[in-house]
């Protein structure tokens, strides 16, 4: 049954894509409902934990270890840009906000290219994951089961995180009412520059992970942006849910359309999008809106 | 008044007069900040009157590049190289507008921004646009005795349609329509009380700079002779809302000094070195951060007051 098989392996592109997606919406989704941001520089901060993956990989010759010390460069990227450029924001509009990351964008990805070069960069995948393996038939690279893997798991951890710890609890009151988490005595700017540099990480973290399935290249941030404020209008903007949900949603829509409707194939996940708001403007899982 | 308009008659006469003084590029620098004036101020006319911000508006300008590039391949006159152009631009916005303006804020300019990105999609893959690399050889406007493949009338015809459209806006902002629009920038559910079909009014005014921003685009592809799907990247948009923002938004006068701003700061900084992009950004990070109203606003001494 190759129809069978092909629509199995192609499921699991899907979802690897869509949990890297999750992985870089999720702190979109975090930093626009605690901050009332629209970051536009988050897919710079793929980019930088891509190219930050892809240093360490050299110096180190260990996968692991840029996997885990490329989204705390990021992060602390992402500490520096709150406290010097947004925090001064917080009381002007939206507009500003974009802007100011709008001229980010530029600033990272010619930065990133004075460093390393315009060319395209490939990350190699660890020698663990290297191979391909074979499942009930389909032949699937090991290193996409991997990020499959890799990234439910860090569903999971993040679901916990938030909904369980009182860390979470504070991040979810911030989400739902800054005002008033910061009547209760939370420290808000605090948490405000920790959300973002989380946030920041979090994308850090897609970069070095995508990093040997998409190679990297000083556009990807400003390419990455668009499909990643796709899931999280879909998903509903603040929505932890959302994002998930989003995520795999538009991940099996973009892989399935590049593979049965290659002539269409960019142009799905924006009727995807449209669909949703048709029926629900607010997002899946989004609040109401006002 | 009187000064004022003075004042602006003696830029237009200096913009026609350019050429006789100066070289080669620098007459293309002036052309390209005219054009990129006028999508300025068509998209000013969204955010700095009516308060849409919209990271959508290259959807236009690319609309109208593109049906122009498209008809003026068949026949260089006046329908294919400006009313067309235009009609199509205000179709599109009238189709993106309907949908776009019944949100506000953040979901507004992600709508519109996904909006124009669907353009970008469709023309990246559609093969009689040319795909990725777009329609090329598109020849300039030939009608009522201008011949625009001279240098010369090009540039007057630029700078006449640049006056006619800074013209027309700001005759529509300065109507009842314009006060309405305001009106709705300050507080849309008051106004919505005092009666105005507030929907209404925000679709006109985005069919509006729709339309503008159709003849940009059309101006622009005859300026180069060409029209990719760039055009209809989101970061399109976003270049034009920094050159309203570098000028100051809700004054037009402002919208064509920041597309100057941008454009001489481009190519300054990229004959003097690579980095460019660098630099750019780094401007609109301490311009955002320190001069939030913009040049004029700096110019005018108001720095820190915001609508």
């Amino acid at each position: 049954m190759p129809f069978v098989l092909d629509l199995f392996a192609q499921a699991l592109n899907g979802l690897s894509y869509g949990v890297l997606l999750f992985l870089l919406s999720v702190g979109l989704t975090l930093i626009f409902g605690m901050l009332d941001v629209v970051n536009l520089a988050h897919g710079s901060f793929y980019m930088l934990g891509a190219y930050a993956g892809l240093t360490l990989i050299a110096a180190t010759g260990n996968f692991w270890l840029a996997l885990a010390a490329a989204p705390l460069v990021v992060g602390m990227i992402g500490v520096v840009i709150e406290r010097s450029c947004l925090r001064p924001l917080y009381w002007r509009g939206p507009l500003d906000q974009v802007l100011l990351t709008f001229g980010l964008i530029y600033l990272f990805e010619d930065l990133v290219k004075w460093i390393w070069g315009g060319r395209i960069r490939s990350i190699p995948p660890p020698d663990l994951f290297s191979g391909s393996v074979t499942l009930w038939g389909a032949t699937v690279p090991s290193y996409r089961m991997f990020v499959i893997a890799f990234g439910l798991v860090m569903a999971v951890v993040l679901w916990l995180l938030i909904e369980r710890t009182r860390l979470g609890a504070i991040i979810r009151a911030g989400v739902f009412d800054s005002e008033m988490a910061a009547g209760m005595g939370i420290n808000v700017d605090r948490v405000f520059t920790g959300v973002f540099a989380f946030g920041a990480g979090l994308a850090g973290l897609s970069g070095v992970i995508a990093g040997p399935i998409q190679s990297a290249q000083p556009p990807m941030g400003a390419t990455i942006l668009v499909p990643a404020l796709i899931v999280v209008v879909v998903g509903g903007l603040g929505s932890l849910k959302g994002s998930l949900v989003g995520s795999l949603i538009i991940g099996q829509a973009e892989t399935f359309g590049k593979a049965w409707l290659p002539g269409a194939s960019m142009l799905i996940i924006y009727l995807v999008m449209a669909l949703v708001l048709l029926l629900r403007p607010q997002g899946l899982f989004g609040r109401a809106l006002k | 008044m009187i000064p004022r308009g003075i004042a602006i008659a003696a830029l237009i006469v200096g913009a026609a007069v350019f050429p006789a003084f100066a070289g080669k590029y620098p007459v293309k620098l002036l052309q390209e900040i005219l054009i990129w004036g006028i999508f300025a101020m068509s998209l000013d006319l969204l955010m700095g009157y009516a308060g849409m911000v919209s990271l959508g508006h290259s959807a236009f300008f690319g609309v109208g590049g593109y049906v122009a590039a498209l008809a003026l391949l068949k026949s260089p006159d006046v329908v294919s190289g400006l009313l067309l152009p235009a009609a199509a631009a205000a179709l599109a916005a009238l189709a993106i507008g309907f949908f776009s303006i019944r949100v506000s804020g953040v979901y507004f300019i992600m709508l519109t921004l996904a909006f124009s990105q669907m353009f970008y999609a469709v023309t990246f893959q559609v093969a009689w646009l040319g795909a990725e690399d777009g329609i090329v050889g598109v020849p300039r406007l030939a009608a009522l005795g201008l011949d625009t493949a001279q240098p010369l009338q090009f540039h007057l015809y630029l700078v006449g349609l640049a006056a006619v459209a800074a013209l027309c806006l700001w005759r529509i902002v300065r109507s009842p329509f314009g006060h309405v629009l305001r009106g709705i920038h300050e507080n849309e559910p008051r106004m919505e009380a005092l009666g105005y079909a507030v929907n209404r009014y925000k679709l006109l005014a985005f069919v509006i700079a729709g339309t503008v921003a159709g003849v940009a685009g059309s101006l622009y592809t005859q300026l180069v002779g060409s029209i990719t799907p760039d055009a209809f990247l989101w970061t399109t948009s976003g270049e034009a809302l920094l050159m309203v923002i570098i000028g100051g938004t809700g004054t037009l006068a402002g919208s064509m000094l920041g597309a100057a701003a941008f454009i001489l700061l481009q190519s300054l900084v990229s004959s003097y070195t690579e980095r460019w992009m660098l630099i750019l950004g780094l401007t609109f990070v301490l311009l955002v951060l320190f001069a939030p109203g913009g040049l004029v606003g700096a110019l005018r001494g108001r720095v820190g007051i915001r609508s």
